[in-house]
């Protein structure tokens, strides 16, 4: 496909390559890492696609953190009190998808600037979720699922085939977004709207419709990546996502705005994520776990200021539609 | 012929204002109508009403024999009315036929893709290239639009709109962007598309246009339906007339040039434009007091980037600009200003006015520091609005009004307050951008005459146009301007419009 570029995917590749070098030095360790990566690369990728998909229709979304954070606050308490965990992820995306609303609600029919919108939606939702905090509740467990036969294949199967169902999903939601985007005709009509809406508007789609339709399809994508969050925490703490709502930020800018561009820059961070914890835990070298903390967020900032200058935004990103 | 479109007592208000007041407008099949008038003068709202963006207060549309409801643009197209926008409705990164088939794409109609609406590009690509080869418009189905040149962007807008069974084109001032050779190719296409049953509307503002394509014109003037005229009939001081309600000399008089001194010299400048690549790639050149410099060009050849860098707005790479015998390369705009250059910017609302100012302040955003208008950082008002009341007087500002704000002013008129603004001060040097982009025709003519009336005076202006018409009545010499480069100059008494023509497209002159 064309719309893959090269960098993210180099990176990638080049990835996999060095796994399986350090494989054959040391099996154990080596699937730990790359499963590592997986995990953590599942809510960054969700997140980078949430905030594509908006900015693909015309509305620049700095809130994914606060989307993934009322999802996590939603799913976990649902989930404890009502005792199943599938009303507790149906509340997250709930939850979700109503900071969705609010995001639609401001910047396409209020027109407000969309970066404060963002803000608005990153600050109540840390108030929010701290203040009516509850301490000691726990809930059941999001369900881990082994593919048979594939899940015991070295390397790759615990890589891929061994991981609760939302980083699943998040393989799954990829792919998906992908070819909804450029295979069909909601996806032309969202580049669409996001490049010249008064183009897609003056042939008779419905500018305003279509991107409340997308930053809430959008919404429910962080909302998944909040859920993911809970996958691998068990519970839920104050203020868990922990700045993953604007590394997302960085992994769909270091992607370029395309969905397998955000799943290589996804699983780039994601790495580093897995080679941290595992030098931590192994206790390895003797150097402050801090240190190999800061270096995603060092990263981001480096895309940031190196991708970003690269990287081709939609043109009508962050501009209200007023009409022909 | 059969009538396609009748359209009768058309009326359309926004507040106060009556944009069309009682507008009637027919149209047989196969037939071109040139919709004409001065800005402001309702040919927009018409159209828009007849494409559904606005609704009427009152009056009746009638197509093909029916009554037709238009409620917004989708339903206009679904009864046959398609719509060549001013500014082109395509989005630049897709391909030609994810633009042309967009809002009525070609998806599939069996298996799981239909249920999620899947594209055949194939079958899209093909049915773009079965259209281009009926109407005769070439065009690569699979080419990204961003990287064709305005023609072939244009022939992709008339296909969007034929693509949907149009049979009434609304073409809204579409030769404003093309160079001369590609205005040629639309009035062709224009004619062919006639023979083949479709009505066209053409609204523009060039009268020349009109009498070389159109079978009937229909004038408005402030809202109203002034008359029509059989194109035949008709010349363009008869048209002119109609559209400004008395006589215009289109022809500008002058005496022949008295150059003197060079007042601006550029030497072998480059300068980058937004994206960092070449724009303007060692152009060199001088304006001589008492002259008229017009550089000629399809836009995007570096004419910005070269003002921008003359005026001190823009950075340059190399090379020097020197105004009398002062090197100011890379000066800052006030220093540009301060030694005597006037600038009528190309953008006026960006560059020219601030547009939430009154008429006054806007008529001292060049002098607001310095006396009489500012006494130890303070400013007087009573010098400003005396200052602002003698210009808007002498440069027929209208309404006569310094206090509203510049933002409620019509297009003419705002540029009249920065032709005031910059012919008014002490200067020697006038830069003149597009000077009458948009401009209705009796204001043309006033700024014409004040550009000829300050080189008279001894000045030198530096005229920046795309309107060859402008470029050749108004220059004492010609410097033609491709791809960053100055390709030719030639004199202004002698040059031709097909030679400047040429040159502006790229071609040599003895070709």
């Amino acid at each position: 496909m064309s719309q893959i570029k090269p960098l993210p995917l180099a990176l990638a590749a080049a990835s996999l390559i060095a796994a399986v070098l350090l494989y054959s030095w040391d099996g154990q360790q080596t699937e730990a890492v790359v499963s590592r990566a997986v995990v953590e690369a599942g809510p960054l990728l969700l997140g980078a696609l949430c905030g594509l998909l908006c900015e693909r229709s015309g509305v620049i979304n700095i809130g994914i953190e606060g989307m993934m954070l009322m999802s996590a606050f939603a799913g976990f308490f649902i989930a404890s009190y009502s005792g199943s965990i599938w009303f507790g992820m149906v509340g997250g995306l709930g939850m979700a998808s109503l900071t969705g609303l609010f995001l639609a609600w401001t910047s396409v029919t209020l027109k407000q600037d969309q970066i404060i919108a963002g803000t608005i939606i990153n600050i109540f939702a840390l108030g929010f979720t701290s203040f009516y905090y509850v301490q000691g509740r726990t809930m059941a467990s999001i369900p881990r699922f082994a593919i048979p036969g594939l899940a015991d294949l070295p390397l790759v199967g615990p890589m891929l085939f061994d991981h609760g169902i939302l980083t699943f999903s998040a393989m799954f939601i990829v792919v998906a977004v992908h070819l909804m985007l450029y295979r069909t005709r909601w996806g032309l009509r969202t580049r669409a709207i996001g490049e010249h809406p008064s183009a897609a508007d003056t042939v008779g789609v419905n500018v305003i419709t279509l991107r409340y339709r997308n930053v809430i399809i959008a919404s429910l994508l962080a909302g998944v990546a909040g859920l993911h969050l809970l996958q691998s925490a068990s519970s839920f703490q104050r203020g868990m996502t922990n700045g993953k709502g604007f590394i997302a930020l960085a992994v769909m800018l270091f992607g370029r705005y395309r969905p397998f561009g955000a799943m290589g820059a996804a699983l780039l961070f994601g790495l580093l994520g897995g080679i941290q914890a595992q030098l931590q835990f192994k206790q390895a070298l003797d150097i402050p776990p801090q240190f190999f903390g800061m270096i995603p967020y060092l990263l981001t900032i480096i895309v940031l200021a190196a991708a970003g200058l690269a990287a081709r935004p939609p043109a009508a990103a962050g501009t209200p539609y007023e009409g022909a | 012929m059969t009538q396609l479109l009748e359209m009768r007592g058309l009326t359309k208000t926004f507040g106060p204002v009556v944009a069309c007041d009682g507008v009637d407008l027919s149209l047989d099949k196969g037939e071109i109508v040139g919709l004409l008038g001065e800005n402001g003068a309702g040919k927009s709202t018409l159209v828009k009403m007849l494409f559904g963006i606005y609704e009427p207060d009152s009056g009746e549309i009638y197509f093909d024999g029916q009554k037709a409801d238009i409620d917004d643009p989708g339903d206009a197209i679904a009864q046959g009315i398609g719509m060549v926008h001013q500014h082109f409705q395509l989005v630049p990164p897709l391909t030609v036929a994810e633009n042309i088939m967009l809002g009525a794409e070609t998806v599939s109609h069996a298996g799981p893709g239909a249920a999620v609406g899947v594209m055949n590009m194939a079958e899209a690509e093909a049915e773009v290239r079965e259209l281009s080869n009926r109407f005769g418009l070439v065009v690569d189905p699979s080419a990204v639009v961003e990287d064709l040149p305005v023609g072939i962007q244009q022939r992709v807008e008339i296909l969007k709109a034929l693509n949907r069974g149009a049979r009434l084109l609304i073409l809204d001032e579409p030769t404003a962007v093309l160079t001369p050779k590609e205005t040629d190719e639309l009035l062709k296409v224009m004619r062919s598309l006639a023979e083949t049953g479709v009505g066209i509307i053409f609204i523009t503002h060039k009268l020349r246009e009109v009498l070389a394509v159109t079978d009937r014109v229909t004038v408005l003037r402030d809202g109203k339906y002034i008359g029509s005229a059989v194109t035949a009939d008709s010349s363009q001081e008869s048209l002119a007339e109609m559209m400004v309600g008395r006589s215009v000399v289109l022809r500008v008089d002058k005496d022949d040039a008295e150059p003197g001194e060079p007042v601006l010299q550029v030497r072998d400048l480059r300068v980058r434009d937004d994206r960092g690549s070449d724009a303007v790639e060692g152009m060199s050149f001088e304006v001589r007091s008492g002259e008229i410099l017009g550089i000629a060009g399809v836009e995007g050849n570096g004419q910005r980037e070269l003002v921008e860098a003359i005026t001190g707005i823009r950075k340059s790479e190399a090379g020097s600009i020197i105004f009398g015998t002062t090197d100011l390369t890379n000066g800052t705009p006030r220093e540009v200003s301060e030694w005597g250059v006037a600038h009528i910017p190309e953008d006026r609302e960006k560059d020219g006015l601030v547009d939430r100012y009154s008429v006054a302040d806007n008529m001292v955003l060049n002098t607001y520091f310095k006396m009489p208008f500012a006494s130890r950082g303070l400013r007087v008002q009573a010098a400003i609005r005396k200052w602002a009341r003698r210009l808007i007087e002498k440069f027929d500002v209208r309404p006569r009004t310094i206090t509203s704000p510049v933002s409620s002013l019509s297009g003419g008129n705002k540029q009249k307050v920065i032709v005031a603004r910059e012919l008014s001060a002490e200067n020697k040097l006038i830069v003149a951008s597009q000077p009458t982009r948009g401009v209705d025709v009796g204001s043309i003519e006033f700024i014409h005459n004040q550009l000829v009336h300050q080189r008279d005076k001894g000045k030198a202006v530096l005229l920046v146009s795309a309107e060859l018409d402008e470029i050749l009545s108004l220059s004492d010499r010609i410097a033609v301007v491709y791809e960053g480069e100055v390709v030719a100059t030639l004199d202004g008494a002698t040059a031709t419009r097909e030679e400047v023509g040429l040159l502006m497209a790229g071609g040599s002159s003895s070709a």
